[in-house]
């Protein structure tokens, strides 16, 4: 549903984008990782059309956006950074708007008014001007705008960029609920968004694709994945206890909240050997868990090295 | 619907949406006004036609069409919403004249407001309505060169006021490309040749010739292709300018 080959972005001797190869299906709910300046948003502009690229190629639905830069935007709903919209209009105005260049028509134009409308919550506002609306209500305005005509391609530039928990999370109801038959790609620089919504994540850091995965398995690439935290009442005696056992490779004990943790050996299942230890010494612990590994670290880890190997 | 019509239409309208346009409106109704029975003695002429309306239109224009064409897409490339508006299935040449035509259509809604002075003049004796309708014609012609001059400049910058300034500047230059101040300087260092095509450059020449109820082809042509010449440039700055 979407490729993008080699997709290239040059500003003089700038490389926003280098290269960038990928293919998304419908059901798929592609996050864009990266640090601020990576190039998230610029490959956004590339498939949407906006951008024309230095060299590659992109296609949404099988129409190249260069060449048939029409029948791709047809099919793809596109919410900027910041989610633009005409301040002066209302948002029933601004819907209306967008419906008529849509081509949106009769009876199938009003049901699509009134889904995005309810599914959005809008009602309460449609005849304000949008300037006099709070951030996240000019966030729905912007996501009505990309889901009016039901699109088969979603691209959402951080659709919950400065919205508040409660607002985040609609917005992240919103997306899992139209991931079944839809492609939808988000651009996000917080993590716990990937593991909320995406099933693939896309990391991008100074231009480049460095890493293309399920949250699960960038999760395994951290050296906290299946590795084992507690928090004990005493946590030096927990950690002589867990000494002897021979599939952990270390032990650390975080120096603020006394929390240890225990990392397995590569490949190694450490749980049952801890919890048997800790239980056969009586050491009480208050809290036991296995870690799952964390994106933050995997995260930093993939672009800090980018930004190295860039600058040597 | 087709999307020129639906951008115009959102385009026209956001005008009213503020205040701006009824302030233009009545600025550019007084202006008329006054330029027209102070500085062109309207009445102490002794002749019923609107030469003194129209005589002092390429000044009045000269500031008022780029206080209309600077927030064209200036105040787009601000807010980002020329994101929205170019990823939308429309192509940049149904933005650019659906956006180029509501602005044009505003203007002509505040010359046609001008009507009262047409009504003034054929109570008061019996002019050659004939020249009066070539006059708003040039008129209108000479309102949508400008404009198309202020839409490409406001292309070329975020800041409403840099549009502004730099259209100024540039229709400032082509009104007085007909002038002996600008033509005398240049007949002293240039060839004929040259002379005349920086006269033939001017808005005053093709306009007063219009405006005196001489139609020629020549003179409708040259505002036909300014407004093509200056639209096209624009959509050559969207595309330059868009990415930053």
């Amino acid at each position: 549903m979407i490729t993008t080959t080699a997709l290239t972005k040059r500003y003089g001797d700038f490389t926003a984008v280098d290269q960038i190869s990928f293919t998304a299906e419908p059901g798929q709910v592609l996050g864009f990782l990266g640090p601020n300046g990576a190039g998230k948003s610029t490959t956004m502009k590339m498939l949407t059309g906006f951008l024309a690229p230095t060299s590659g190629r992109a296609t949404v639905c099988g129409f190249d956006v260069e060449e048939q830069p029409l029948q791709a935007k047809k099919a793809l709903g596109y919410l900027p950074e910041g989610a633009p919209s005409y301040g002066e209009m209302t948002p029933r105005g601004f819907l209306d708007f967008i419906a008529a260049l849509r081509g949106l028509s009769g009876a199938y134009r009003k049901q699509r008014l009134d889904d995005v409308i309810g599914r959005l919550q809008l009602e309460g506002v449609l005849d304000q001007s949008i300037d006099t609306l709070s951030k996240g209500f000019k966030r729905r305005v912007g996501l009505a705008q990309a889901i009016l005509h039901d699109p088969k391609v979603l691209i959402l530039d951080e659709p919950t960029d400065g919205l508040d928990p409660n607002q985040k999370h609609q917005v992240r109801e919103l997306i899992n609920a139209m991931a079944k038959d839809k492609v939808i790609v988000i651009s996000t620089h917080i993590l716990e968004e990937v593991h909320a919504v995406c099933n693939r994540a896309i990391v991008i850091a100074g231009g480049k694709l460095l890493a293309d995965a399920t949250p699960a398995e960038l999760e395994a690439r951290s050296r906290y994945h299946r590795a084992v935290s507690l928090t004990a009442e005493n946590p030096e005696q927990a950690k002589t206890a867990l000494a002897d056992i021979a599939d952990i490779a270390s032990i650390e004990i975080d120096p603020q909240d006394r929390r240890l943790t225990a990392f397995p050996k590569p490949g190694k299942a450490i749980l049952a050997a801890v919890s048997e230890a800790l239980s056969s010494r009586q050491i009480a612990v208050s809290e036991l868990q296995l870690e799952a590994g964390r994106l933050d670290e995997v995260f930093r880890s993939i672009t800090l090295a980018q930004q190295v190997e860039g600058r040597a | 619907m087709n999307p020129i019509l639906t951008i115009f239409q959102r385009e026209l309208r956001s005008y009213f949406a503020t205040p701006v346009a009824y302030v233009f409106i009545v600025i550019f109704l007084l202006l008329s006004g006054a330029f027209t029975f102070y500085l062109g003695g309207f009445y102490e002429r002794g002749q019923a036609d609107l030469e003194p309306f129209f005589r002092f239109h390429p000044w009045l224009y000269l500031f008022l069409v780029p206080a209309v064409a600077m927030r064209l897409w200036a105040d787009e490339r601000k807010s980002g919403s020329i994101e929205l508006l170019l990823t939308l299935p429309v192509t940049m040449w149904q933005a650019v004249v659906a956006k180029f035509l509501a602005a044009w259509c505003f203007i002509g809604l505040a010359l046609a407001l001008t009507f009262p002075i047409w009504i003034t003049v054929n109570v008061l004796g019996e002019p050659d309505n004939g020249v009066i309708v070539a006059g708003y014609l040039g008129s209108l012609l000479m309102a949508g060169a400008f404009l198309a001059i202020g839409a490409c400049l406001s292309a070329a910058s975020r800041s409403q006021a840099v549009a502004f300034i730099l259209s100024v500047v540039v229709c400032f230059l082509l009104l007085l490309a007909g002038f002996p101040l600008v033509l005398d300087l240049f007949r002293a260092i240039a060839p004929q040749g040259l002379v005349d095509a920086i006269a033939g450059l001017s808005f005053f020449a093709h306009f007063n010739a219009i405006s005196k109820g001489v139609i020629d082809l020549r003179d409708l042509l040259y505002f036909v292709f300014s407004i093509g010449f200056w639209l096209y440039a624009n959509a050559v700055v969207i595309d330059l300018k868009k990415a930053d």
